[in-house]
């Protein structure tokens, strides 16, 4: 059984795994050759200082390699339509099928071969690859410090893709038991969960971290103060909002938004020494007679001072991240979901299998 | 020895119509058995729950005494080809004779090797590019070299050429002669059957309308020419099969069990198609009589 898999599965593994050993001699050729750039440009430079002219040249190198990221983020996705969507459905469209499921092999042994040869190739195609580009991007990536934005084009969570999608494949051909709409389907299907993944999931598979502090008025002339912003250039920022005192949203990064879709912190006078902090209510604290904005300057001390405790007691400022820290453990837990959304559809095919079939 | 093929209230829904009710059989082994019937009968639906393609929804199947499972010692005694004999078109014949190697593990390559010789196709061809006849033959092959103890075939002939056709049927008896096993073929086409069958079951309205070996069927039944009669004034051993009626004469195919003594009747042999024809067209009749009572219920 595993040599008619193979016999069946061989023309594809042949390509897909030859360009897999085209792709890696081009990145263990250019791969040493980024590295060395790093240490000779990259690092003396961050050892004088401003070196942003020299990392924007070293992030432009080798674009067309650099492209083999997104590549990855299709990988799977075509793995599912062109190996996983086919794999029954052909059989079954073609008839196929009453030839295999005739001969002296049992039903579960050939779905059991099929799944195991193909799927596993499926995995090491798009793990192979994925393992590949983290390698050689990794300077890239350093200098970038921005490991949130290529999470799916990195480390360990292609394999997982990969056999979600092929898994994903068998079961819409088992199914619809047509190629071509078992193709499409399997795309749908797929790019749906991956993307509802990124949204939903990806972000709350560890409970964020906090940031809440107080809003620092502005200063005058110089706009919002200085919100509170993730400890580290490469955390994952989730919200960042502003709120009020019963919790509710009133704003974005520290100011208030309110209708007209402008942001900053306004002030209107409410009458008797009360001014109104726009978008969220009326001040509890009195404007001293003194305090005043000049037209067209900015406010004079006593205003700031005022405007100042208005805002710290009405308003506070909530961010909410992921750290750079837990960007391993959400790969791990990722790649956890989808590999177990492929093994339950890997056990359905059996299961449906058996009840649609004697 | 267990029956070849054994089904007791068999029957296969599929949403609210069932393919095949009812169906209670007894054939034994050593026999070449034809399963005849008009499309849409529910022969396919029969063969393929004998060979565990389908499962029933009602009674029970047990082939060569067992039912049919999803194990390698059931599966490799009987021998299936399916309607169309599908193929894979992508493979060559070599590759499929290699693939019967592979998924059988009493396969016997010489018989096979030598079939495809006799049939004079090229090893190195694309199942996909041979003939309709010649992927019928090479799918004969595989279940043949299979050794099955039974081999089932899903309308064989049905898309081959009238010479393919006789080809084919040929080939499949010198293979009975030579390995001695069981078979069951279906077709709508008695013609195919006759020359080569010695058990019969017509299939039609998805009930079995009769199941016999051929000579005792053909012996037990008769038509009989005569003056128009009412047909509920006939003698009671003879079982009416089909009737038809002008202004003066009657015709009736019945079924007795000895001779016609009524000196007002004619009676004449039938030939295995007239005879099922007469159950076809019996089972037609019953169907649309009963669809008459559902309109009348509704």
């Amino acid at each position: 059984m595993i040599r008619l898999s193979w016999r069946q599965f061989r023309a594809q593994a042949t390509v897909a795994f030859g360009a897999l050993a085209v792709i890696a001699v081009v990145l263990a050729i250019t791969g040493p050759q980024l590295v060395h750039l790093y240490y000779t440009s990259v690092v003396p430079c961050r050892a004088q200082g401003d070196c942003s002219v020299a990392t924007a040249a070293f992030v432009g190198r080798d674009k067309l390699l650099q492209a083999l990221s997104l590549v990855l983020v299709v990988v799977p996705g075509v793995i599912g339509v062109f190996w996983g969507a086919p794999l029954l459905a052909r059989e079954l469209e073609t008839g196929t099928y009453q030839l295999a499921w005739t001969q002296s092999v049992p039903r579960k042994r050939w779905l059991a071969v099929k799944l195991g040869l193909v799927g596993l190739a499926s995995v090491a195609v798009a793990g192979l690859l994925s393992l590949m580009v983290t390698w050689w991007s990794s300077p890239i990536d350093r200098v970038n410090a921005d490991p949130f934005t290529v999470f799916d084009q990195r480390g360990i969570v292609p394999f997982g893709y990969a056999a979600f999608a092929f898994a994903l494949g068998v079961t819409a051909g088992m199914l619809l038991r047509r190629t071509v709409p078992a193709m499409a389907a399997t795309l749908v299907v797929f790019a749906g969960i991956r993307v509802a993944v990124e949204r939903l999931v990806r972000p709350y598979l560890i409970a964020p971290l906090r940031i809440v502090s107080a809003v620092v008025p502005p200063s005058p002339g110089s706009g919002p103060g200085n919100p509170a912003v993730a400890p580290s250039p490469g955390d994952w920022v989730l919200s960042d909002q502003t709120i009020n005192a019963a919790g509710h949203v009133v704003g974005q990064g520290g100011l208030i938004g309110y209708a007209g879709g402008r942001f900053g912190i306004l002030f209107s006078p409410a009458g008797d020494g009360r001014m109104t902090l726009q978008g969220v209510g009326l001040c509890p604290n009195r404007f001293p007679a003194q305090a005043s904005v000049a037209p067209g300057g900015g406010p004079n001390a006593a205003f700031s001072q005022a405007a100042g405790k208005c805002v710290t007691r009405l308003v506070r400022q909530v961010l909410a991240y992921q750290p750079t820290s837990r960007y391993w453990p959400l790969q791990g837990y990722e790649l956890a979901i989808f590999g177990g959304l492929a093994l339950i559809l890997a056990g359905f095919s059996f299961w449906w299998m058996r009840r649609r079939f004697a | 020895m267990s029956a070849a093929l054994a089904a007791r209230g068999l029957g296969k829904q599929y949403g609210r119509r069932w393919a095949l009710s009812d169906c209670t059989l007894d054939i034994p082994q050593g026999r070449v058995v034809g399963l005849v019937g008009p499309n849409g009968a529910g022969k396919t639906t029969l063969l393929q729950l004998a060979v565990g393609l389908l499962r029933p929804t009602a009674g029970t199947i047990e082939v060569l005494g067992r039912p049919p499972s999803d194990d390698a010692r059931q599966l490799g005694q009987v021998g299936f080809v399916a309607q169309d004999t599908p193929v894979y078109s992508a493979l060559s014949v070599a590759d499929h004779l290699r693939l019967g190697g592979w998924l059988n593990p009493r396969w016997d390559d010489e018989v096979a090797r030598r079939r495809i010789g006799q049939l004079g196709l090229d090893p190195k061809q694309r199942a996909g590019k041979l003939s309709g006849g010649q992927q019928a033959q090479l799918a004969l092959t595989l279940a043949v070299a299979k050794r099955p103890e039974l081999l089932i075939l899903d309308e064989p002939v049905a898309s081959l050429d009238p010479l393919a056709r006789r080809e084919f049927l040929q080939l499949l008896m010198a293979a009975v002669a030579e390995h001695e096993f069981s078979i069951v073929l279906s077709s709508h086409l008695v013609a195919d059957l006759e020359r080569i069958c010695d058990y019969l079951v017509v299939l039609a309205s998805s009930r079995v309308q009769v199941a016999g070996e051929v000579e005792g069927l053909l012996a037990a039944h008769r038509r009989l020419i005569g003056p128009r009669r009412d047909p509920k004034a006939f003698a009671p051993d003879l079982q009416v099969i089909d009737e038809s009626h002008t202004d003066v004469q009657s015709t009736l195919v019945v079924r007795c069990d000895g001779p016609v003594h009524d000196p007002a009747w004619t009676v004449e042999e039938l030939s295995l198609e007239d005879l099922v024809l007469a159950y076809m067209g019996r089972a037609r009749q019953q169907g649309s009589a009963s669809d008459r009572r559902l309109g009348v219920l509704r």
